[in-house]
């Protein structure tokens, strides 16, 4: 029998020293309080009914895996060093096994999922059937932005940001148009699949105003990871303000004004293959108006009452909303890969009358 | 008289005859020529996958990263796992399989050694042809559907993003629809990974039947099934595992193959088509498939800590019926991957409480490891290093797993990298760990040397911190709301430090894979000579010399117990500790001398070109199929398809082994012995 | 060579089957049990698909019962054909032998002309193609996959009726082979029965 050498000695291989990655790693661990600032889509801060719900189940569950962790690596960690092969170590007994032992590691753990599961199973069926006064929100998922329709408000339709009321379940009713995509708003509740042909339904709830950020969360393609979305949470009656305000039509600018002459490269430069823009009957341009299942981009209506567009993807901290907004149009695809919204050649002058256009639309 | 000259001279079905060179590993059917093939195949693409991996954290490093372009991100993200499960840890369990099978149940060969053949090289060309992709497809935008007019409508995509990268499959690896299908992925990348992945099934399923097979009737006389090696157990069950999941993602895959190349919409909702049942019939495959990639590690380990404790396995039997049972069970919790689906709740609770009891076998199996080395004599020699890192890590995994069950905690979890974290403690820490300590464990079996334990352990540590650094931020990212599979993140959501900790964990790791490469290259050629029991072991594979002779046993071995060897080389004193018995060292020389000297003729299988030619005509309709509209692509599929039956023709016509027929060959290195 | 040696080759390579079944039999068994899990997800798959209501012709309106049951009986007699012969090899009558295995696989033909019949009929009467809806193509697939099972059964059968032909005898090896189709046969036929009951008989409308 060949013993193999391990005669170069690192500072690992003495005995106390052994103890050093373990110790950096610790140190690694620890040192997470110092960047403890949570994202806007961490999971920790539950803003509604649900998410609290969710969030009370995750913990027990963390703490007593955090207990068995200690526990078996506490024995490894033990077994480690009590064992090891040391001068005059005597050979040690040849146990097979243990009955006993065997049963309770099987009934420990058993107890302890059972435990577990009991509130698992009731969450589970509480959390899948919305509530009878829930608001019906539509939730319609696109490669690679939402799009929300009020069905109890006539038919509003806006895209990225969902604006809802404080107090007030919401039940979005989502499918998708293309393929399947995963809503999120890690603060209001977990996910739910958006697919296409079926309707799935997702409770949301928060307690406070507050703008709230989501994701979506199902690979969806190219730019799945620019596939982002905001939950608006206002006051009742700012909601009911909002109703207001949305169920407006737009207004057809003076003409001559950057704003005309940004409606002008909207209606001729084929942005209404996609996009719809509700004018008032008689406005002159009201056939711009799009029936409903024609390809679809977001609605531009109230496009500027949104402080977010382009799949709620931009601005961002990076760059500012003017900014972000000209680099969008000057060529989407290069912004957001693979995007229905083609290059559409505009020029430096188009482009900056789109945007005085745009952001009339409040 | 030797065999290969009294073979018949009429026949135009010589067998082959080399025993050495290129033609030698071309026409082996030695199952250890095949281990070794199948295990330099799967590192080399255990590379290509890390390279890929390396790629991706570069990209992740901080937020908005622009290193990749999104095409070759997902693109990157999707060939990483597909080649790390498919074409490295499946083919290592495939090499550790092949080549120490047969010695552990006390066999020359498996039962059938031309399939044996045709399963590494049908493997090898799935491999080539998935990645041949990368010469013929080109990122493609999705084509949108306009409901009201059913005409399509071609998304764009920037000309920068027309890069070599950019041109692999990109669909994940679960291949969702409808997005993996004809409208959202066009062009032919995901086409290569639907008929690539299907080729690389025939190679899993090929195996499976041999194994089984091997495993139930080859075993040495008093090799009883509760005698056998952990390992051999681990790996029939992996083997039933594969054999009842592989036909249910073969027929998966015919769908996508035919809703993409000949207009059937199975999965497309736009015709009618349910993409739920795709994510039914591919985690019904995917979730057997995860313990198809852990339990052989689960195996290796269940070697490697009886014999550096110094102990009997603790709780053999409870193991063994662990294994089974997670394998078992493995069949009974495929939703929990869509517990986000919608589908509906008295199938998520179900599914929720099945996947909470597979954690119960796996508890097993850790306590019993754990007992295992409870008052033993503990060396820490590299594999032991190894095999301790994977039980350890493999607990982190398994905890975190158990969150999956609870099933609202997992709407918040799923498609998050607490997810990439979870499994990859338990691919990465589990399998990969597991993998390593077979490697060293075993590696005097291919070479007669030993590995260099300086540069082991270094390895081993260097991974190990660089395992941690890259996957335990993961979790704490997971829950900090990181989508999985995101391109790009935004600098508001504050995850560029622990990203940039992942990406510089990910270059140790890195690291210590190169020092591993090293340390294997080196050893090859100057380690220290094994001997016949370098680690004073317990199994039977130890029993003949290292390197492992063509013939494995000199004669057929005889087993009287579980551990035989070690019961060969030590009694009990009345404490129950081993006392090496006074004819142990002499024991181990003549053992040694024996086994290189068999007494009596021995047979072996022939070479055959047969399946390697066999093996040529899958990927030959695979490109048929991809360019089918084209006459050439019909002209290869009937090209492809006569390949295969001609080798199947030679293979039935090849001198038979039938008695005044031929007798084989002898094996190598035995003194000529007159028929 | 001694004939104890000679005994060890025929025991292929000097190793016993522990379990006492041939390997190449057990293995034929443990590739069938993969089968049925391969036709179970087909057949799945069209009571998924093929209940579900779509705006064009789906095949539980346009299933000829009568037409399908006679094939079917074709298929199930030819099982019986396959007992015959084995049996009449296992005493040694090779004439009655090839004779049965001949009758087998020209009802296996028959099968499989019958299918192409009713194909044929679907696709240009009824104009159901592979592409119409998820519950054509389901329906396609599946018998379509237990076809080309069957041309596989045939052609093995054909091989193995034209050796016995050349050679004028099936050896102790070929009459394994015949075994084995014989299972592989057998296997194919109760695919069949389950198909005909849950796919024509119990989904028909």
């Amino acid at each position: 029998m060949v013993r193999p050498r391990a005669k170069l000695r690192f500072p690992w291989s003495t005995g106390r020293a052994r103890l050093l990655p373990l110790a950096v790693l610790a140190l690694a661990l620890t040192s997470c309080s110092f960047i403890e600032i949570d994202s806007p889509l961490t999971i920790f801060e539950p803003a509604g009914p649900f998410a609290e719900r969710i969030d009370g189940l995750f913990w027990p569950v963390f703490w007593t895996a955090v207990v068995v962790f200690f526990l078996v690596q506490g024995a490894i960690l033990f077994a480690v060093f009590a064992f090891r092969d040391r001068p005059g170590r005597k050979e040690p007994k040849q146990t097979h096994g243990n009955a006993a032992l065997e049963i309770t590691w099987t009934v420990i753990p058993t107890l302890i999922l059972a435990v577990l599961a009991v509130p698992t199973v009731q969450a589970v069926f509480d959390l899948t059937k919305c509530g009878d006064d829930a608001m019906v929100i539509e939730v319609i998922g696109h490669q690679w932005w939402f799009e929300y329709v009020y069905p109890e408000h006539g038919g509003i339709t806006t895209a990225n940001v969902l604006v809802m009321p404080e107090d007030q379940e919401v039940c979005a009713t989502m499918t998708s148009e293309d393929v399947m995509h995963n809503f999120w708003i890690p603060a209001l509740n977990g996910k739910r699949y958006l697919v296409p042909g079926q309707t799935t339904i997702l409770r949301l709830q928060a307690d406070e105003p507050g703008e709230y950020w989501g994701h979506c969360a199902e690979f969806c393609g190219l730019s799945h990871s620019l596939m982002r979305a905001r939950a608006q949470v206002v006051t009742a009656e700012e909601f009911d303000a909002w109703i207001a305000a949305q169920s407006q039509p737009a207004e057809v600018p003076a003409e001559g004004t950057p704003e005309w002459e940004g409606l002008q490269v909207f209606l001729n430069k084929g942005c209404t293959a996609c996009h719809a823009v509700d004018f008032a009957d008689g406005s002159g341009v009201d056939d711009v108006v799009r029936a409903r299942g024609t390809f679809r981009g977001p609605n531009l209506t109230h496009f500027a009452s949104r402080h977010v567009f382009a799949g709620a993807y931009l601005p961002s901290e990076d760059i500012g909303y003017d900014e972000a907004l000209t680099e969008w149009l000057a060529n989407p695809p290069l912004v957001k890969p693979g995007s229905f919204m083609p290059d559409l050649g505009l020029t430096g002058e188009e482009i900056s009358d789109l945007i005085a256009w745009l952001k009339s639309n409040t | 008289m030797t065999a290969t000259a009294s073979r018949p001279a009429a026949t135009i079905f010589r067998r082959p005859a080399a025993t050495t060179g290129f033609w030698s590993w071309i026409t082996t059917v030695d199952h250890k020529k095949i281990g070794v093939m199948y295990g330099y195949t799967a590192f080399t693409f255990f590379l290509f996958g890390g390279i890929e991996a390396l790629l991706i954290r570069v990209q992740l490093a901080g937020p908005n990263g622009d290193f990749l372009t999104a095409a070759e991100y997902n693109a990157l993200f999707t060939t990483h796992a597909v080649t790390m499960v498919f074409l490295f840890v499946m083919p290592a369990a495939a090499a550790f399989m092949n080549y120490l099978l047969p010695l552990m149940i006390g066999a020359r060969d498996v039962a059938f050694p031309r399939m044996n053949a045709l399963s590494f090289w049908i493997f090898l060309m799935g491999g080539l042809f998935l990645y041949s992709v990368i010469f013929f497809s080109d990122p493609q935008a999705p084509l949108g559907i306009a409901d009201a007019t059913g005409t399509t409508v071609a998304g764009n995509l920037d000309p920068s993003y027309n890069t070599l990268l950019g041109g692999l499959p990109d669909g994940g690896w679960f291949l969702y629809q409808p997005n993996a299908g004809p409208s959202y992925s066009p062009g032919l990348a995901i086409d290569f990974a639907a008929l690539g992945l299907q080729i690389l099934g025939v190679a899993s399923l090929i195996s499976s039947v041999n194994f089984i097979v091997t495993i139930f009737n080859m075993r040495a006389q008093g090799m009883r099934l509760l005698r056998m090696p952990v390992f051999v157990w681990m790996m029939l069950v992996v083997a039933f595992l594969l054999l009842f999941s592989l036909p249910i993602i073969a027929i998966a895959l015919f769908m996508v193959t035919f809703d993409r190349s000949f207009g059937t919409s199975f999965f497309q909702a736009a015709s009618g088509g349910d993409p739920i049942l795709w994510q039914h019939l591919f985690w019904l495959f995917g979730h057997p498939e995860v313990y198809i990639l852990i339990l052989p590690a689960m195996g290796i380990v269940s070697e490697v800590i009886p014999v550096f404790s110094r102990k009997p396995l603790f709780g053999y039997a409870a193991i063994v019926f662990a294994g089974a049972g997670i394998g078992f069970l493995g069949f009974g919790v495929w939703a929990h991957h869509m517990f986000a689906s919608g589908i509906t709740p008295v199938a998520q609770a179900a599914f929720g409480l099945a996947t909470m009891t597979i954690a119960i076998p796996t508890g097993i199996k850790i306590f019993n490891w754990l007992g295992t080395m409870w008052g033993g004599k503990l060396r820490f020699t590299t594999p032991m290093l190894f095999a301790v890192g994977f039980v350890s890590q493999f607990v982190i995994g398994g905890l975190s797993g158990v969150t999956h069950a609870i099933v609202p905690s997992d709407w918040q979890q799923t498609d998050t990298y607490w997810i990439v974290g979870h499994f990859h403690y338990v691919l990465f820490g589990g399998a990969i760990f597991g993998i390593f300590a077979g490697l060293y464990y075993w590696f005097p079996k291919i070479t007669g040397r030993v590995m260099n334990e300086t540069l082991g352990k270094l390895h081993f540590w260097i991974q190990f911190i660089g395992f941690n650094l890259t996957f335990a931020p993961m979790h704490w990212l997971g829950l900090q709301g990181m989508v999985r599979r995101t391109w790009r993140y935004a600098p508001e959501m504050n995850m560029g430090p622990w990203n940039l900790a992942a990406t510089v964990g990910a270059f140790i790791i890195a690291l210590a894979v190169l020092i591993f490469m090293v340390n294997w290259i080196w050893s090859r050629r100057k380690g220290q000579p094994s001997g016949l029991d370098p680690w004073d072991a317990r199994t039977i594979e130890w029993t003949i010399p290292n390197p492992t002779p063509e013939y494995n046993f000199a004669s057929n071995p005889v087993v009287h117990s579980l551990d035989d060897f070690w019961h060969l080389k030590y009694s009990e004193d009345d404490e129950g500790r081993p006392v090496r018995r006074p004819d142990a060292d002499d024991l181990v020389v003549r053992l040694d001398h024996e086994g290189r000297n068999p007494t009596e003729p021995i047979h072996l299988p022939n070479p055959s070109y047969f399946p390697f030619i066999m093996s040529l005509g899958l990927p030959m309709i695979g490109y048929g199929v991809i360019w089918h509209t084209a006459l050439w692509g019909k002209i290869l599929i009937g090209l492809g398809a006569l390949t295969t039956i001609g080798g199947l023709l030679g293979w039935g016509m090849e001198p038979l082994e039938e008695p005044h027929d031929d007798h084989g060959h002898d094996g190598h290195g035995e003194p000529a012995i007159a028929h | 060579m001694s004939d104890s040696t000679i005994e060890v080759e025929v025991d292929h390579h000097g190793e016993h089957e522990s379990t006492g079944i041939e390997h190449r039999k057990l293995g034929m068994w443990v590739f069938l049990s993969s089968e049925f899990l391969f036709f179970g997800a087909l057949i799945s798959n069209y009571l998924l698909y093929g209940g579900r209501d779509f705006d064009s012709v789906v095949p539980r309106d346009i299933y000829d019962i009568p037409f399908t049951s006679f094939s079917s009986f074709v298929l199930l007699m030819s099982s019986l054909t396959m007992v015959l012969s084995h049996d009449a090899l296992a005493r040694d009558d090779q004439h009655q032998a090839r004779t049965w295995l001949f009758a087998t696989a020209a009802l296996g033909t028959v099968f499989l002309g019958g299918q192409v019949f009713e194909f044929t009929e679907f696709i240009e009467v009824y104009g159901m193609t592979l592409t119409t809806n998820p519950a054509s193509s389901s329906f396609y697939l599946l018998t379509g996959f237990h076809g080309v099972h069957v041309a596989i059964g045939v052609l093995m059968l054909f091989s193995l009726f034209g050796i016995s032909l050349r050679r004028g005898r099936l050896s102790e090896r070929q009459g394994l082979n015949l075994e084995l189709v014989g299972l592989y046969w057998h296997f194919v036929d109760i695919i069949w029965i389950v198909i005909f009951t849950l796919v024509y008989l119990l989904s028909a409308s």
